[in-house]
């Protein structure tokens, strides 16, 4: 009666060995590595990419272990860390500034484990170091900033469109216009429903004065947020694309936060500075009196004339810009890629705010025929994106900037108008920052606690329960071995609470091999044979174990349901090691079992203690 | 070896009265408790910041708190954290001063006496973050008693559903209670803690409550009176009840002894869950029961005794 098929043999032992395959390569450790990848996105990690890499360290004479190539990185596995540092700056010299050149830990798990998926856990923050960030956008400003947009683009359109109206302004989250007759207000109206669908429009007469309000629609509203988070995500990746962390967690949490996670990252101040940075795009005027060839070498030189600044251009022409600021991204609203009404070429649309319409109708009227400079400023250093002859008086705010523009260059200025600037402001709401020496100190924490609360657990089981006590051991330590596979496999984020889940885990999983082995004593007590008693010990012991287990498991889903982060860890942890235990509990014990006792036909007594 | 051999039945029952009253003044405390000085709450629940910084030579303390009374946080609790070299400063929620920019000026400050100092840990929660938390640990709070309620309706009769449920909702005010009398913080870690042992132990109740369920079945308590019965069920399952417990106990005392600070609090909430699991499981559940009235016809259903076999192995 207390024997099992072979194919249940066969499934433990095939459990066990998968679960020993998965949990190998937690145990090689990691070596120092150099991750190199591109920043934009017309450049490619490559062979071709690899071979300048490998050419590069060969070069710096380093002792390199390997170099690989996925879909958007190379990495070069090092033997030290101090050649980890030597390759990242030769690297860094080599590649120039159109590369990431981020330190990084990669598993030494030889390759034969990797290309079966066999990779080791995460490690969270808490147990490697690193900084975690929420930031809120704030979606009113986005709103906002979309409303002010819309209330240039009716001014400009009025205008254009030679309807007459005594003001327009933006009165919270509504554009209200307002005419001195019914007629231009209705002819105005048809426009604006036509040009503007996302437009609620309202309208209302008091004292003579016909007003026009406009809100944005609600699902345009979802759209304008949507977008705001999707355009500040994009641009934090750029940001911390500059910092150089290797594996960088940018994600979208809710309707309005963003989660940052930078793993290693001990620079906190920096981190913040460049994730909170603000625009930084300047207008300026170029200095053509003094664009001679004579003064441009001077510049080159270093010593460009009085009052003036040296930039370059995309395509490597020097440009001489005036010092003096016209107009900062802060002032731009919105820029687009598109076409020139007339002539249908590729052309910038920029919207600048109600302030910055002024200065620049102003700055246009006095400089017609003249070039002005539009610089971006990345990490403190300035690049002309583009410098367009003005042709003619600028009003309303609205800019466009066309000639000697393909498709492609209007998207790429278009973006990098942008990209400087977070289509809302955000703020961090919560951070985390564990320093290196503590997460190491976690993950020491978390396997010692583990290891003698195991320890503890096998000397008195065994102690107590003699050879049952120790199939029971060996159950648990199966367990052990199932779960961090399970983990492994899964891919799931090892935190300390993570490692504390495990630890608990398996106190309460010995629960299951307790309940069996006091039911098998229970029923030798009653005068029962020893097989009679593992048979009824197991299948009775068998609905508790159930039981207690759910009850647990409710806990684990409403754990993982409301949790957030580490207490997420803990409740995966909880949840698939209750799934394991009773598979190791009652399978593998069972299975011990028989194959010790089952085979003896005249069992006389049970080493049960 | 065998701890429990025990031959006769323990009468439990008889006392429950005295268990009673126990339970009723431990409760009753920690409720007093809650009421009167509340929950020391962590930096999760009420927002605020949390540093954790490590110095090469211990610091004074207080030249430590007047620093950070210089940014305006006079209230700011300063002490040392595992060793007299570390020291971790808690700064509450203040309108205007609170923001992700705090540590570095906190660290600045610190630097400007003793140049070595290091970060350990940062933990900045905005006031908005740290409310929801809370709601959502209130929400899981509320989800695991419901669920577990659903649970053991399913399973047993409504009598055994509540008496477990009052047991084990006894079990987690007396935890937080006592997190409320000695001033313990009270931070996720040990929320999750307050779930996990909900969850576990209300498995000792099931355990007693199926105990009982085959006891008023099988032909040997046929004559038994319902103390009598519990008695048994009880005496029958302690073996194992205390056993189970012990080394889920060994468990978490590993992480109360090695676990450091960071894992103390989690593993002490876990240690009086798991101390008075085994107590209210047995000795408040089972009276409660016995209270609610319960009869073997509750259990017993005529066709359950029809079946033979059942219960053959106890004879």
């Amino acid at each position: 009666m207390n024997r099992y098929p072979l194919w249940k043999y066969l499934l433990i032992v095939a459990a066990v060995a998968i679960g020993l395959l998965y949990t190998l390569p937690n145990f090689y450790g990691e070596v120092p590595a150099v991750q190199v990848s591109p920043l934009r996105s017309n450049l490619k990690a490559d062979a071709a990419l690899m071979a300048r890499v490998e050419a590069t360290v060969k070069k710096a004479e380093l002792a390199v272990q390997g170099i690989a190539l996925d879909a958007t990185s190379v990495k070069v596995r090092l033997s030290s860390t101090e050649d980890q540092l030597k390759a990242k700056d030769a690297l860094q010299a080599a590649l120039g500034e159109d590369y990431v050149v981020a330190l990084n830990l990669l598993s030494r798990s030889p390759q034969w484990l990797t290309s079966i998926g066999a990779l080791p856990m995460y490690l969270g923050l808490d147990l490697r170091g690193g900084v975690h960030f929420l930031m809120q956008v704030d979606m009113k400003a986005a709103l906002t900033k979309k409303v002010e947009t819309y209330t240039n683009d009716i001014r400009g359109m009025l205008r254009e469109q030679r309807i007459q109206y005594s003001g327009i302004a933006r009165e919270g989250q509504a554009v209200a216009v307002r005419f001195r007759e019914a007629a231009l207000r209705d002819k105005a109206l048809a426009r604006i429903t036509k040009d503007m669908p996302d437009l609620e429009l309202k309208t209302a007469d008091d004292a003579g004065e016909y007003r026009i309000t406009g809100t944005l629609k609600v699902e345009a509203q979802r759209r304008t947020q949507e977008f705001a988070l999707q355009q500040n995500i994009n641009t934090l990746r750029n940001r911390i694309n500059e910092l150089g962390v290797a594996e960088p967690i940018i994600q979208q949490q809710g309707a309005d936060r963003v989660v940052v996670q930078l793993p290693g990252v001990q620079d906190t101040a920096k981190a913040k500075d460049i994730l909170g940075r603000t625009a930084t795009l300047e207008v300026r005027m170029v200095d053509e009196e003094r664009m001679d060839p004579g003064s441009l070498e001077q510049a080159k030189a270093g010593q460009p004339p009085f009052g003036t600044e040296l930039y370059y251009e995309r395509n490597g022409q020097a440009v001489l810009v005036k010092k003096q600021v016209v107009l900062t991204g802060e002032r731009i609203n919105d820029a687009q890629p598109g076409f020139d009404g007339q002539t249908g070429e590729p052309a910038v649309h920029i919207n600048l705010d109600g302030a910055g319409a002024r200065i620049f109708q102003q700055v246009t009227r006095e400089s017609i025929g003249k070039r002005m400079a539009i610089l971006l400023f990345e990490r403190g250093k300035g690049e002309v994106v583009t410098a367009p002859v003005i042709r003619s008086e600028i009003g309303g705010g609205r800019v466009q900037i066309s000639g000697r523009m393909t498709t492609q260059e209007a998207n790429d200025v278009s973006l990098l108008l942008r990209a400087g600037a977070l289509a809302a402001p955000m703020d961090i709401v919560e951070e985390r920052t564990v320093g290196p020496s503590l997460g190491a100190d976690n993950i020491k924490i978390g396997f010692n606690s583990t290891l003698y609360g195991f320890a503890a657990i096998a000397v008195f089981m065994i102690g107590y329960y003699a050879m049952v006590g120790f199939f029971s051991v060996v159950a648990l330590a199966a367990n052990v071995l199932f779960l961090v596979a399970l983990l492994s496999m899964l891919q799931a984020t090892l935190t300390l609470p993570g490692m504390a889940g495990i630890a608990l885990t398996l106190g309460m999983a010995i629960d299951a091999n307790v309940l069996i082995n006091e039911r098998i004593r229970e029923e030798l007590r009653n005068g029962n044979t020893p097989h009679a008693a593992i048979f009824a010990g197991y299948d009775r012991a068998w609905g508790t174990i159930l039981d207690s287990n759910v009850t647990t498991l409710i806990a684990g889903f409403a754990l993982f349901a409301f949790g957030s982060g580490a207490v997420k860890g803990f409740a995966v942890v909880l949840c698939l090691g209750i799934l394991t235990s009773i598979f190791s509990a009652v399978v593998v014990s069972r299975g011990l079992m028989n194959l010790y006792y089952g085979g003896q036909r005249k069992l006389d007594r049970i080493s049960i203690g | 070896m065998e701890f429990f051999r025990i031959k006769k039945d323990i009468p439990f029952m008889r006392h429950a009265r005295m268990f009673n009253i126990i339970s009723l003044v431990t409760f009753l405390i920690a409720v007093g408790s809650l009421a009167i000085q509340g929950l020391n709450f962590g930096v999760d629940f009420t927002g605020g910041t949390v540093m954790e910084v490590a110095y090469k030579q211990p610091p004074q303390l207080d030249d430590v708190r007047a620093s950070v009374a210089k940014l305006g946080f006079a209230e700011a609790s300063v002490q040392n954290f595992g060793t007299a070299r570390d020291v971790l400063i808690r700064l509450p929620v203040k309108e205007g001063l609170t923001s992700a920019k705090l540590s570095e000026q906190v660290l600045a400050e610190l630097r400007k006496q003793q140049a070595d100092v290091e970060i350990r840990r940062v933990e900045f929660v905005g006031p908005q973050v740290g409310k929801e938390l809370f709601e959502s640990g209130a929400l899981a709070l509320l989800f695991v008693c419901i669920g577990i309620v659903a649970y053991l309706a399913m399973r047993f009769e409504w009598k055994f559903g509540l008496a477990a449920i009052i047991a084990n909702l006894h079990d987690v005010i007396i935890i937080v209670g006592v997190f409320s009398i000695f001033r313990w913080e009270f931070s996720l870690p040990v929320l999750a803690a307050v779930l996990a042992i909900l969850g576990y132990s209300v498995n000792e109740s099931v355990v007693v409550f199926d105990r009982v369920r085959e006891c008023f079945r099988s032909r040997q308590y046929r004559n038994a009176s319902v103390p009598e019965v519990l008695d048994a069920a009880i005496t029958q399952t302690m073996s194992r009840t205390i056993i189970t417990h012990g080394s889920t106990q060994m468990m978490v005392l590993a992480m109360l002894l090695f676990g450091g600070e960071t894992l103390f609090h989690f593993a002490l909430a876990l240690t009086i869950g798991i101390c008075f699991g085994i107590y209210s499981s047995v000795l408040v559940a089972s009276p409660i029961v016995m209270y609610l009235g319960v009869s073997r016809n509750d259990l017993v259903k005529p066709e359950t005794v029809a079946k033979p076999g059942e219960d053959g192995a106890v004879v």
